[in-house]
């Protein structure tokens, strides 16, 4: 299988704080992938470097080819990388179709001049956002809510249509950072049939960030694992579930194997400061 | 239900009651009460002082009622009326004191005058009496205000300001409207007879009662008008729509020959002031970019037209220019000084933008002012002799020409905003607005964007910079001080943040209004400041706000609804 993001030695700093260490990851065309680690094990800083938001001190990211660390996050997504957030950034005060209408943004080529002048280029341009963003509504299952302000929408909702914004932009690799935050078991499991089912549908690549272990086994094709900004393991779920320092980095040296193996939730290990 | 209690907080009555007290005090002792009586509202009954007076002990006991846990009921309006006492007390107490003692040494204001108003020429003590009891009755009102139904209370609001508005403008309308026959006779009812100012008695009740029912019976029956409309074939609906623009255009031609010289003067400054607010909600409203230097775009455009057409003077150029030719060019050089502002600033956000902009602004107005250009803009002698610009032969050299001017500049801006405003532009700006970073990630170019935002700003800025220029045939450097981009952007927030509508509604409250009442031009800040902190507190989403805007701003009022139904 060939690789749709590649990373190779990306290290990322804060002021003396290695975030990032020399990461090696390698992600397949067309799979759910998933980036597992303890808080503060670097997953969301990594997301950051291939989006654009931070730009790595050592290292490279391709995309398709393409060297896309050090871009502007504007540039990224126009080559086809798209994201959601930890925490749901959507444009609050905007309704729900024209959050979507500007994910559409690297798709529409019409100018302020057509703006005012309303020309065909112009109408037909925003015809294909709004058929778009109608489309991608009824697909996350917001039918009906396009006219609701985003931020009156319920919590669910707006994950949903968070990530409805990022597909407008037609990605082919879509990240999504814990989209399972703050949901119960079956607002999880939703969520778990619905990415898989954004795979399939989109023929999209998917990479997500997620701390639940049901969602990460059940729908993951390849799994890396991250501790203290560095890689230290990676393979299918079966390979992740039996690897030592994964349950290491997890339960403490010389835990008991048994939570990982059921699927338990995994205790999130405290950061210290 | 739970057991009724009679709850009643005599804690937060006092409190209301005493805060009443003190706003009626200072505005009694900032002089505003003694200078707004000389103008009646309702001729020989009701002058505008008293109304002030009145208006605090209303809205003292509005909310002493709505602070009550259970005010819709017998203890919000006991405490309503026990408020608006209180507040009357204090103010009695500061007619005494003014009566008994002369302070007049400290405090310009507490005159005699003062006293004779307060106790209605009663003298004290017996005045006193008159006062609290007027002012207990007031309480009553605003606690039976309070117990009314939404849209009832809404009507009577309305009916309210209308009579105020109407009263405080009486010369003017009456003026204005002296020439047609037939309509005068109506006038000499309605208003006050001879040198009275204000409405008649009989005139204010009409009016009352002619706005609240009306606005009663739309509010009731608006709803039912609009599914009539929307049943009605596309073809019909468009051809009324058509119709509804014509009668606006006949309108606007000929306005200035119904208002006359005096109030086309008003409506173009106060036009002058919208092209401006236009220009500043596309950046502030839209993109969210606080930018307190927006006079500095205005002034560019007065001294681009300025320096390009002047004939003579002191000055080192005489291009004597055709204002119409002037006119791009001021408004490109604006736009060029929008992008030259904007690219320093593309980083920055919120708090260092709006000081960076605000030097901005003071950078050019002491530019305009400085010996070193001098020579080409004249310094603080300004520059004088303008031309007035011709237009197909006719000298556009009085307000009612210069009106012509100044609405199609106002339609262009309006235009063009409206169409940005719902497009792919119109959409990054809102984006950016909400979050920068994240809209950026959306594939918005930042760079583009913001500059994009600050550039039309700046034009419309320009344009009305430019027409200012013909308008008053001289210009100086103290006519783009800071003052200017406050009361813009004022207006803005007054109107509504992001709205067009808002942007017209602030213009001819915060523009309009204070030229019509030049008198009491003295208390101007004082009345924006306390406007501004009202709406902030009352209705922060401004007069007419934008459908997405008061939808955040209401959530709670919104959600009720929804519970109450569940």
């Amino acid at each position: 299988m060939t690789a749709i993001l590649t990373a190779n030695n990306v290290t990322k700093q804060f002021g003396g704080l290695t975030a990032v260490n020399s990461l090696n990851v390698e992600i397949p065309d067309q799979s759910i992938s998933s980036i597992i680690g303890p808080n503060g094990a670097g997953k969301t800083t990594f997301f950051n470097c291939v989006t654009g938001f931070y730009s790595p001190e050592m290292g490279e990211i391709h995309y398709r080819g393409n060297r896309i660390d050090g871009l502007r996050s504007d540039q990224v997504t126009r080559l086809g990388v798209s994201r959601t957030y930890q925490n749901i950034r959507l444009f609050a005060n905007l309704t729900a179709i024209e959050n979507i209408m500007v994910g559409f943004e690297p798709h529409l080529k019409t100018n302020w001049i057509d703006a005012v002048f309303r020309t065909s280029r112009y109408r037909q341009d925003e015809k294909a956002a709004h058929e778009e963003a109608i489309k991608l509504l009824r697909f996350v299952g917001l039918a009906g809510l396009g006219d609701q302000v985003a931020r009156n929408l319920p919590y669910g909702a707006q994950r949903r249509l968070e990530v409805a914004r990022a597909l407008a932009s037609k990605p082919g690799l879509l990240l999504l950072d814990e989209p399972t935050a703050g949901m119960n078991p079956h607002e999880t499991l939703e969520m778990m049939h619905f990415i898989s089912n954004l795979r399939d549908s989109f023929g999209i690549t998917i990479l997500l960030i997620e701390h639940d272990m049901r969602v990460v086994m059940g729908i993951s094709e390849q799994i890396t694992v991250l501790d203290f900004g560095e890689k230290i393991a990676e393979g299918t779920p079966k390979d992740i579930q039996s690897n030592t320092r994964v349950i290491e980095a997890y339960l403490g040296r010389g835990a008991a194997t048994e939570g990982m193996a059921t699927g338990e939730r995994a205790p999130r290990r405290k950061t210290t400061h | 239900m739970s057991t009724t209690q009679n709850t009643f907080d005599w804690r937060k009555t006092l409190q209301l009651g005493l805060i009443g007290g003190l706003v009626g005090v200072l505005i009694a002792l900032v002089g505003m009460v003694d200078e707004f009586d000389k103008r009646d509202i309702v001729a020989g009954t009701l002058s505008m002082g008293w109304t002030l007076l009145l208006l605090t002990a209303l809205i003292t006991g509005y909310f002493a009622a709505s602070m009550m846990p259970k005010g819709r009921g017998l203890p919000g309006i006991v405490s309503a009326v026990v408020a608006s006492a209180i507040f009357a007390v204090v103010m009695s107490v500061l007619a005494w004191l003014v009566d008994r003692f002369d302070l007049r040494q400290v405090l310009v204001n507490a005159s005699p005058n003062l006293v004779k108003i307060l106790t209605f020429e009663q003298g004290v003590p017996n005045g006193l009496f008159m006062l609290i009891g007027a002012g207990a009755a007031v309480g009553l009102l605003g606690g039976v205000i309070h117990i009314l139904p939404d849209r009832i209370r809404k009507a009577v609001a309305l009916g309210l300001s209308m009579v105020a508005l109407l009263g405080l403008l009486q010369e003017i309308i009456q003026v204005s409207l002296a020439g047609f026959e037939g309509v005068s006779k109506a006038l000499e009812w309605m208003f006050g007879k001879g040198t009275e100012k204000g409405l008649s008695v009989a005139g204010a009740i009409v009016v009352f009662i002619v706005v609240a029912a009306g606005n009663l019976l739309w509010n009731t029956n608006a709803p039912k008008v609009n599914a009539q409309f929307n049943k009605l074939p596309q073809k019909s609906r468009r051809s009324l729509r058509w119709l509804g623009y014509g009668i606006l255009f006949l309108v606007i031609i000929y306005l200035p020959a119904v208002l006359g010289l005096y109030l086309t003067e008003v409506v173009n400054s106060t036009g002058l002031f919208i092209l401006m607010g236009l220009g500043l909600n596309i950046v502030v409203g839209f993109a969210g970019l606080l930018d307190l230097g927006y006079v500095a775009f205005y002034a560019i455009g007065a001294y681009t037209v300025g320096v390009l057409t002047n004939f003579s003077g002191e000055l080192t150029w005489h291009f004597g220019w055709n204002f119409w030719l002037a006119l791009p060019v001021a408004v490109s050089l604006a736009v060029l000084a929008g992008v030259v502002l904007g690219v320093p600033v593309l980083n920055m956000r919120g708090d260092y933008l709006a000081i960076v902009t605000l030097g901005f602004g003071e950078i050019i107005r002491i530019l305009a002012l400085s010996d070193f250009l001098k020579p080409s803009i004249g310094g603080s002698q300004g520059i004088v002799n303008i031309p007035p610009p011709q237009f197909l032969g006719v000298l556009i050299n009085n307000p009612q020409t210069l009106y012509y001017v100044i609405v199609a500049g106002a339609i262009l801006a309006l235009f063009i905003s409206q169409r940005l405003r719902d497009s792919r532009l119109g959409r990054s700006w809102k984006a950016l607005r909400e979050d920068e970073d994240v809209a950026q990630a959306m594939g918005i170019n930042l760079v583009a964007t913001k500059l994009l935002a600050f550039a039309t700003g700046a034009a419309f800025s320009g344009l009305s910079g430019s027409i200012l220029a013909v308008k008053l045939g001289t210009i100086y450097p103290h006519s783009f001080a800071l003052l200017i981009s406050i009361n813009v952007l004022a207006l803005i927030i007054v109107g509504g943040m992001g709205s067009i509508p808002g942007v017209f509604v602030g213009g001819l409250l915060l523009a309009g209004m204070p030229e019509l009442l030049r008198e009491f031009a003295e208390y101007r800040l004082l009345i924006y400041g306390a406007l501004l902190v009202v709406m902030m507190q009352v209705r922060p989403e401004g007069f007419w706000p934008e459908a997405t805007h008061k939808r955040e701003l209401h959530e709670a009022e919104a959600v009720k609804p929804a519970e109450a139904e569940a």
